[in-house]
């Protein structure tokens, strides 16, 4: 199957009217060697087979959904209102390029604004992007535009407790620059004062913390705040922007970057992407910030419009000298978040990010009721918490999905003892799915000191 | 024409007290508020969001929709962008709850067939280009080009020629090219063009040397001239110890026709949303998957799939990778709206898209070149480059051709690159020949207005929502927010 609207008939007769004799006219700069490989791919497949096969592949994979999933970690399962599908799917949007050419996009344009506008809103910044690929890659963005605002300070402090994925990341995206990206430690599962206070010398370009952090926890951002600025470094943080219906916004705390992952503003979960990183900032760094910006402006009659701006900054332009290479970002995902934000309204936004609070507390003090449970970090949460088990964290979750249950992220993979597990409740779970789920810990718990009983005889 | 009319910002139709969606409060019956999140980790002020019925979100979304040109509704020629159909069978594969539903940290167990697709997907990719190996994490072709010098550089370092630091990138290159070499901590050579627009060999020949990392190629160029002395190039380069790096952005012209790795390119990137066909969404999502030759398979970011047992899994030990370059397993949804692409053609259909796309190219031209100059005589792939000499002989700019070209129905195609006042024109294989046709008769037309009445193509754009914007202004008074 191809989607090639000329007949073979009418290709032979516009290869004529170009003055070909033949298709290997046109191809004769590609040595006759290189031409034609012969492909080895499986044969083409008309839409109804193709649908049959990969919705067979669709069908082996078990999302949550089909199962009651407590996982989280950077990815979060939220309830998407109907519109969002309806209104993303509009081809207008969908197979529009970027808008470079300001009169024919308006639409793409205005919904930009609209999405800088209500991020501004929800961070408490002044200025902010279109949009970058993920929570991961704006954090590095993110350093990279610290460590330009601030030349002659070489180092970036990170928060042990950001997301060990993101930590990854800005290394990597990083390695070819001259600075040295040091984590600072924290202590019982949330940012330790005096640790980044003996952290944060005159090298300092920022400091990078998460809220809530990876484990979950609620992070006295302020205080870091004032310890960063006082060592003169820029403060970056990365959040939840769900949280912010109900969390202190960075622009409340004086923070001068904000970014984070954008997924749980109305995007699939997709296995881990097309997700939405984003990215505000204070207005005196805009001139610094990377990828696209939309600015309004008027037309050649006085009416308003949008076009793209601040191009100097970009890789067409600027080629080797530009703030980030990034050009292809998240456009689409970026007005996802747009409506849902419209959607839920300030109220709305406000109901869910409460209903995750209440309802993760709620789980969070009922596990640690459980006997041989417990929660390894106390203090305040959002959405997620650890749970110390009493047995493998790994072995909870595999008894777990038996019954139909993701328990959460054994954390062990990510460096951390092999009996804690990170369990995340948003407000996908009712109060009888919870209670589904402490049933099987308690289940769990009850075979787990039934033999440390055992043992003790 | 009411639907065709700008629309206020949404905050301006906010009401108080007016709701879409509404959520359940949890029903717990313990722990209040204050208990759950203390007040001094809470917000003071409440998001400045605006409140509106879900029939008002859904009408401000739908008419700001009808202000843009797309692919669905318009012909969009953009030149190196590959603005083809996207077929819609594999928005409806992407979007099976089986896929759109999944955590990316699930239980490798109970996600068997998402990475079955993803291990497959690779191998057709590998297939399709001559490479060995892909990663499918980078998420952009930026991204992939990015990732790609990163496993350059670590393959170099291993062999103790870390102080190979210039990338050389000819001057009609992407701006991504020198940007994500920068990035990568590499300097960057510009090599120069010759007339005709191919690279200047003897001059690649002359800047190659022991401090060369690698070459960045695209090919064919941004002319849409296929580089014939890609093997002499490639021997130059070899022969100087750097790597051959293949930007894929002009893939379209090769499927089935050439493979990148037959033609000695070390290191590939792909960008599926040109070349595979999922959609540009107004400036993404994309994806830019990376292929290598076997000898750079160990630097390939983290983590790579793993078949143990019959069931595949994600390895993370791999201790000469670059590292992570992006969160989870890159734009998994993306992914799967290309590899629907590749079932549904087979070899065949790869090979007669690139046939049909280079046709179009060419009848194209030949219905053009009478009133516009062809930067690159002779035949070309899938896109070429024109300058409207006749219209910038009377004062008017490519700016207002495109402008004027969109009165007409048409996007305009990319402009003034990669040479000076040009109009780069990619019209795809998914377009009929009536459109080329239609396409072709209103760039004749403007060509007339040019000399019959100038000023009605210096002041276009006539007919749309908005007149022509004035982006000097927008960057002097920055309003970026309401």
């Amino acid at each position: 199957m191809d989607y090639v609207p000329n007949t073979d008939a009418e290709l032979e007769a516009m290869l004529r009217e170009a003055g070909a004799a033949s298709y290997d006219d046109l191809i004769a700069a590609v040595p006759e060697g290189l031409r034609r490989p012969g492909l080895q791919l499986p044969p083409p497949l008309s839409e109804l087979e193709l649908s049959r096969e990969i919705a067979a592949l669709a069908h082996r994979n078990t999302p949550p959904g089909q199962a009651l999933s407590f996982l989280g970690a950077g990815a979060y399962e939220h309830f998407i209102p109907s519109a969002i599908d309806h209104l993303a799917s509009r081809g207008e949007f969908y197979t529009a390029y970027t808008p470079y050419q300001a009169e024919a996009s308006q639409g793409t344009l205005q919904v930009i604004y609209e999405f800088q506008t209500l991020m501004c809103a929800l961070t408490g910044m002044e200025v902010s992007n279109a949009s970058l690929y993920d929570g991961a890659t704006a954090v590095a963005e993110a350093a990279s535009l610290a460590l330009s605002a601030r030349p002659g300070r070489r180092a970036l402090l990170v928060a042990d407790t950001v997301h060990p994925e993101y930590l990854q990341v800005l290394r990597t995206q990083l390695s070819g620059w001259d600075c040295e990206i040091r984590t600072f430690p924290s202590a019982s599962g949330a940012l330790d004062p005096e640790a980044l206070a003996r952290a944060a010398d005159g090298s300092a370009a920022a400091v990078i913390c998460q809220n809530p952090n990876f484990l979950g926890r609620i992070e006295d951002m302020a205080r870091a705040r004032e310890i960063t600025h006082a060592a003169g470094a820029l403060f970056i943080a990365a959040v939840n922007p769900l949280s912010l219906g109900l969390l202190m916004a960075p622009g409340e705390y004086g923070a001068d970057i904000a970014v984070g992952e954008g997924q749980p503003l109305g995007i699939p979960l997709s296995f881990g992407g097309p997700y939405l990183g984003f990215m505000t900032a204070r207005k005196d760094l805009v001139h610094k910030m990377p990828g696209r910006l939309v600015g309004r402006t008027l037309d050649s009659c006085g009416a308003p419009g949008f076009c793209l701006t601040l191009q100097a900054r970009e890789q067409h332009i600027r080629r080797e000298k530009a703030t980030s290479n990034i050009c292809t970002n998240q456009g689409l995902m970026a007005l996802r978040a747009c409506i849902y934000l419209c959607l839920l309204g300030r109220q709305g936004l406000r109901e869910v990010a409460e209903y995750c609070a209440r309802a993760a507390r709620f789980a969070a003090d009922s596990i640690a009721q459980l006997p041989g449970f417990s929660l390894a970090h106390p203090g305040p949460i959002f959405n997620e918490f650890v749970v110390a088990c009493p047995v493998a964290a790994e072995r909870v979750c595999a008894e777990l999905e038996d019954q139909g249950i993701y328990a959460g992220l054994p954390l062990h993979g990510c460096g951390g003892p092999p009996h804690h597990l990170l369990v995340c409740v948003t407000e996908t779970k009712s109060r009888p799915d919870i209670d589904r789920y402490l049933k099987a810990l308690a289940g769990v718990s009850h075979r787990a000191m039934g033999r440390q009983v055992g043992i003790d005889k | 024409m009411e639907l065709l009319e700008p629309q206020p910002l949404i905050f301006e139709k906010s009401r108080p007290g007016a709701r879409a969606a509404r959520f359940p409060a949890f029903a717990d019956g313990g722990a209040d508020l204050d208990a759950a999140v203390p007040a001094q980790f809470r917000r003071r002020e409440a998001a400045g969001l605006p409140e509106l019925s879900e029939i008002e979100v859904v009408r401000h979304f739908t008419r700001l929709s009808q202000l843009n040109f797309s692919v669905d509704t318009h012909f969009y020629p953009l030149g190196s962008c590959t603005m083809k159909y996207n077929p819609k069978v594999n928005d409806r594969m992407a979007a099976l709850p089986g896929f759109a539903a999944m955590h990316p940290y699930q239980p490798a167990a109970t996600a068997q067939g998402a990475l079955e697709l993803l291990d497959d997907l690779e191998h057709l990719l590998c297939e399709i280009c001559g490479m060995d190996r892909f990663s499918l994490q980078p998420a952009a072709g930026a991204h992939g080009e990015f990732t790609g010098l990163l496993v350059i550089r670590a393959h170099l370092k291993s062999k103790g020629e870390g102080h190979r630091n210039k990338v050389l990138v000819p001057d009609s290159a992407h701006g991504t090219n020198p940007s994500s070499a920068r990035q990568a901590g590499f300097d960057v050579v510009t090599v120069p063009s010759l007339p005709s627009g191919q690279v200047d060999v003897a001059a690649l020949e002359r800047l190659a040397g022991p401090d060369t990392a690698a070459l960045m190629l695209t090919n064919p160029n941004t002319l849409g001239v296929f580089e014939s002395r890609i093997g002499d190039m490639a021997a130059i380069i070899h022969r100087a110890g750097g790597l051959l790096y293949y930007d894929g952005a002009n893939m379209n012209a090769l499927l089935g026709l050439a493979r990148p790795g037959d033609m000695g390119f070390d290191v590939v990137h792909l960008n599926l949303h040109k070349s595979f066909s999922t959609p540009h969404g107004g400036g993404g999502p994309g994806a830019g998957p990376v292929g290598v030759k076997a000898f750079l398979d160990p630097y390939l970011p983290v983590p790579r799939l793993r078949r143990v047992e019959g069931a595949l899994a994600w390895d993370h030990d791999r201790p000469q990778s670059v590292g992570r370059v992006r969160s989870f397993a890159g734009n998994f949804g993306i992914l799967v709206r290309a590899y629907t692409y590749i079932r549904a053609h087979g070899a065949e259909g790869m090979e007669r898209n690139s046939r049909a796309a280079i046709i179009n190219a060419n009848y194209l031209k030949a219905k053009v070149r009478a009133r516009y100059r062809e930067a690159a005589p002779g035949p070309c792939m899938h896109e070429f480059v024109v300058v409207p000499d006749e219209a910038i002989a009377r004062g008017i700019k490519v700016a207002d051709i495109a402008k004027r070209l969109l009165d007409f129905g048409f996007h305009s195609p990319t402009l003034s690159w990669p040479i000076r006042n040009c109009l780069m024109i990619e019209p795809t294989e998914t377009e009929s020949r009536e459109t080329l046709d239609r396409f072709a008769d209103a760039l004749t037309r403007i060509a007339d207005e040019a000399a019959s009445d100038p000023e009605k193509v210096r002041s276009a754009p006539h007919r749309l929502p908005v007149r022509r914007m004035d982006e000097v202004a927008a960057a002097r008074n920055l309003d970026l927010r309401a």
